[in-house]
């Protein structure tokens, strides 16, 4: 089936070779950095992790959005995301992938990784998630690869992916609660150590990850011959609106906490990020921004006139995409650090190498996930034709 | 078959590649590295004998290094106790390069031979030298 | 007031006599050495509270500064210089890149929980010094994920340089800005400014968190933590676990605050006002 990648239109090899460029040049400043150290980039002792961790934070959430189609499908047979729930399993690969490389290029000594292994640490929640961000990958192309092999002969899927399948669900949850403990179990960052942390992790991922899931799919049906069901589509982008209801309710609640109970430790990070601290206020834009992209989003799906439009729907899905992919995949790693545990502020803005790195991982997220859905999508088009 | 006359030449080249560093070096042979140990310390000791004999020293030194690091780092047992019973503190810095204070004409001198670059350099540093 | 040498083989001495039998002489100088299994056995009591027969470990080992001597900034000054010097530490001039093992700041800084605006003028001037508080439950070994730093049974949170894989979740975890990361090599100030370095202490590589480590290579061989070396008058080292030590009779007769004590790390650096 693999081979299958490898038969593509003019455009197809371009997109393929441009990612293949942005993946060099990033290798390039990753091989910079990692001659030089990671003082290259914007992090400092005070802002001790930076864009890689932030991203990977958040594409964890996009990985583990395709549970949203995987719960409707196999829990309730919901037979209008059939054909679809693989793209977003395909979506969770690619993530994953990203995952571990905004990781690999993160830590100070990468040639030490798998003393992660060697010294198997269970007190360690970061222990947790590399078990289940492998688990989730593996999972995840079992049952892609299995599913998308069963259709291509026309047979019913195999019963031994079945266990596999209803296995994904919960390690979906797992994956994005792992991910929230990091945070959230740490004393004195008062902008991670909350029980919503979790919560709030999983509403967000379940709106980012079939956000960029519908976004795809509109993509994909402009170059290709697969049709998706309109009211398959209508349903994911309901499943978006809810969820990111919930994620800006549980984003109220952290207001209201600190700002109701008028404890300075927990109202500080707030702030800093939404109106600046102290003269501080380099993410305000930003995080202002985000916000308002997300009650646009919430507004343009909530309403069926709008939704039902494809130029309003992306509008509406892409808002989405991008406020909580400010909101966590910049904001919050960066204001659980400010202020600092002296209640002094250090600002942090990412370096040129820093943000091509950044970038590259972006490429090769894109390149796995236009391989697998370009094998998908041969598979489908048979399927239509047949 | 087809394109026999290519795929031979394919072949050879790949060979020929692929064998370099093996025909490139012939003949060429560094010679058999011969680690000084006339350093003032060791020429005081009555039996010239490192904390386990040579054979073992030469073969195992690198797992002993490891072992005793932890040992020393970790456990916090800054002494080993040799086959023979006798008690040695562990420390590169402190004892091992006390004695071997010719650190370019002992431990460099195999390494560069063997082309391994221990990262002990990276942190620890020769007593016999207060600047980098 | 700092602990003698006296004091260090009664601390040591006990655990020697309770469970590590024979051993050399040496092996009293170093508080570090106690049975970890013993350790273990004591350890569900709970931490001492005082009075004679205490539970809990028989060792540890704890900090008390007395900050109100440093109203004489040499003293400050001499502590630093002692410290990076035993311990290789190289100077950057950006704040970014800063190691810092022992450092000074305002009582506004170190304790931000409990800033008072009414407090009196000497103790806000004051320079209180800054260090790993060697916590008894220490929130950077709980999240370390390979044990690169982890408590030894004396209570020294130590840091292996050589496991560390560089992923600074330690310094997200440490609530007191402890930790430093060597973003760059650190070789390169200790080279420009042409340090003079200490030969019996390494330097660290690039891409490994460090810390104050009580100068636990020091204690190994009977000597006393640098700091202390250098102002025993300010820096008043010994064994909490111990009711008869100097720290406990200091902490008794003196003030003394912790910092951050709501987090529940039961940090063991004393700050004595």
């Amino acid at each position: 089936m693999i081979e299958r990648a490898l038969k593509g239109s003019p455009k197809y090899w371009g997109w393929v070779f441009f990612l293949l460029a942005v993946i060099s040049v990033g290798f390039m400043c990753y091989l910079y950095q990692l001659k030089n150290g990671l003082g290259i980039t914007g992090m400092s002792r005070d802002i001790s992790w930076g864009v890689y961790i932030a991203q990977f934070t958040y594409f964890v959430g996009v990985a583990a959005g395709a549970v949203m189609l995987v719960i409707p499908k196999y829990l309730h047979h919901y037979q209008k995301y059939a054909k679809i729930v693989v793209f977003g399993e395909f979506i969770a690969i690619a993530a994953v992938t990203m995952c571990l490389l905004f990781i690999i290029v993160d830590i100070g000594q990468p040639m030490r990784m798998l003393n992660v292994l060697l010294h198997p640490t269970p007190h360690s929640m970061l222990f947790y998630d590399m078990i289940v961000l492998n688990g989730y990958l593996a999972i995840n192309i079992i049952v892609g690869y299995n599913t998308l092999l069963a259709d291509k002969k026309g047979l019913p899927c195999p019963g031994w992916v079945k266990p596999f399948i209803y296995l994904s669900i919960p390690w979906a949850i797992s994956i994005h609660t792992v991910t929230a403990f990091l945070y959230a179990g740490v004393p004195g960052r008062h902008l991670w150590l909350t029980a919503v942390m979790a919560p709030r992790f999983l509403a967000s991922a379940f709106a980012a990850g079939p956000s960029l899931l519908i976004m795809l799919l509109l993509f994909v049906q402009k170059v290709s011959k697969f049709r998706v069901d309109p009211e398959a589509i209508q349903s994911v982008a309901k499943t978006v609106c809810y969820a990111m209801i919930v994620n800006v309710f549980l984003m109220f609640m952290e207001f209201f906490t600190a700002y109701y109970s008028h404890i300075p430790g927990h109202i500080a990070p707030l702030e800093y990020l939404f109106f600046g601290l102290h003269g501080h206020d380099s993410l305000v834009g930003f995080m202002r921004f985000s916000m308002l992209a997300g009650f646009v989003g919430i507004g343009i799906l909530l309403v069926p006139a709008l939704r039902r439009q494809n130029g309003w729907l992306i509008a509406g899905v892409a808002s989405v995409f991008i406020a909580t992919l400010i909101d966590k995949g910049v904001g919050l790693v960066i204001g659980g650090f400010i202020p600092n545990p002296f209640e002094t502020i250090t600002e942090y803005s990412a370096t040129m190498p820093e943000i091509m790195i950044a970038i590259s991982i972006w490429a090769v997220g894109a390149l796995v996930l236009t391989i697998l859905y370009k094998l998908a999508l041969s598979v489908r088009e048979e399927q239509q034709i047949a | 078959m087809y394109d026999t006359g290519k795929v031979i030449t394919g072949l050879v080249i790949f060979v020929g590649i692929f064998t370099f560093a093996f025909w490139y070096t012939t003949g060429t042979a560094a010679p058999r590295p011969e680690p000084k140990l006339d350093t003032p310390e060791i020429q005081k000791m009555a039996k010239k004998q490192c904390i386990e004999d040579t054979q073992f020293m030469i073969t195992t030194h690198m797992q002993l290094l490891n072992k005793l690091r932890d040992q020393a780092l970790r456990d916090g047992n800054r002494w080993y106790v040799n086959s023979k019973g006798e008690k040695v503190w562990i420390s590169l810095q402190n004892t091992c390069l006390k004695c071997h204070s010719n650190k370019k004409d002992f431990c460099d001198k195999c390494h560069n031979y063997a082309g391994v670059d221990p990262y002990c350099w990276d942190c620890h540093i020769d007593p016999n030298r207060s600047e980098l | 007031m700092s602990m003698d040498r006296r004091e260090f083989l009664k601390a040591a001495g006990l655990s020697a006599v309770a469970g590590l039998g024979a051993k050399g002489a040496f092996d009293l100088f170093m508080p570090g050495d106690v049975d970890a299994s013993e350790h273990e056995g004591h350890s569900e009591h709970g931490e001492g509270h005082g009075g004679v027969a205490e539970a809990g470990p028989k060792v540890r080992l704890a900090m008390a500064i007395d900050v109100l001597q440093l109203k004489d900034h040499s003293k400050v000054d001499k502590i630093r210089a002692a410290c990076d010097n035993a311990h290789n530490i190289p100077h950057w001039d950006s704040k970014d890149d800063e190691i810092k093992w022992i450092w000074e700041d305002e009582y506004e800084h170190v304790f931000p929980d409990t800033h008072n605006e009414y407090l009196a003028d000497e103790v806000r001037e004051l320079p209180f010094l800054l260090m790993c508080n060697h916590c008894d439950d220490p929130p950077c070994a709980r999240v370390c994920p390979v044990e690169a730093t982890f408590k030894r049974p004396d209570g020294i949170v130590a840091q292996d340089y050589h496991r560390c894989i560089g992923c600074r979740f330690c310094m997200a975890a440490c609530p007191y800005g402890s930790r430093s990361f060597n973003w760059f090599d650190p070789r390169i100030p200790l080279k420009a400014e042409g340090r003079k370095l200490n030969p019996r202490f390494p330097t660290r590589m690039r891409g490994v968190v460090e810390k104050c480590n009580f100068c636990v290579e020091r204690l190994a061989e009977g000597k006393k933590p640098a700091c202390v070396e250098a102002c025993p008058d300010v820096m008043i080292f010994g064994n909490l676990a111990d009711p008869n030590s100097n720290i406990r009779k200091v902490l008794r007769e003196r003030v003394s605050l912790r910092r951050k004590l709501e987090l529940g790390t039961k940090p063991s650096v004393f700050y004595l006002v």
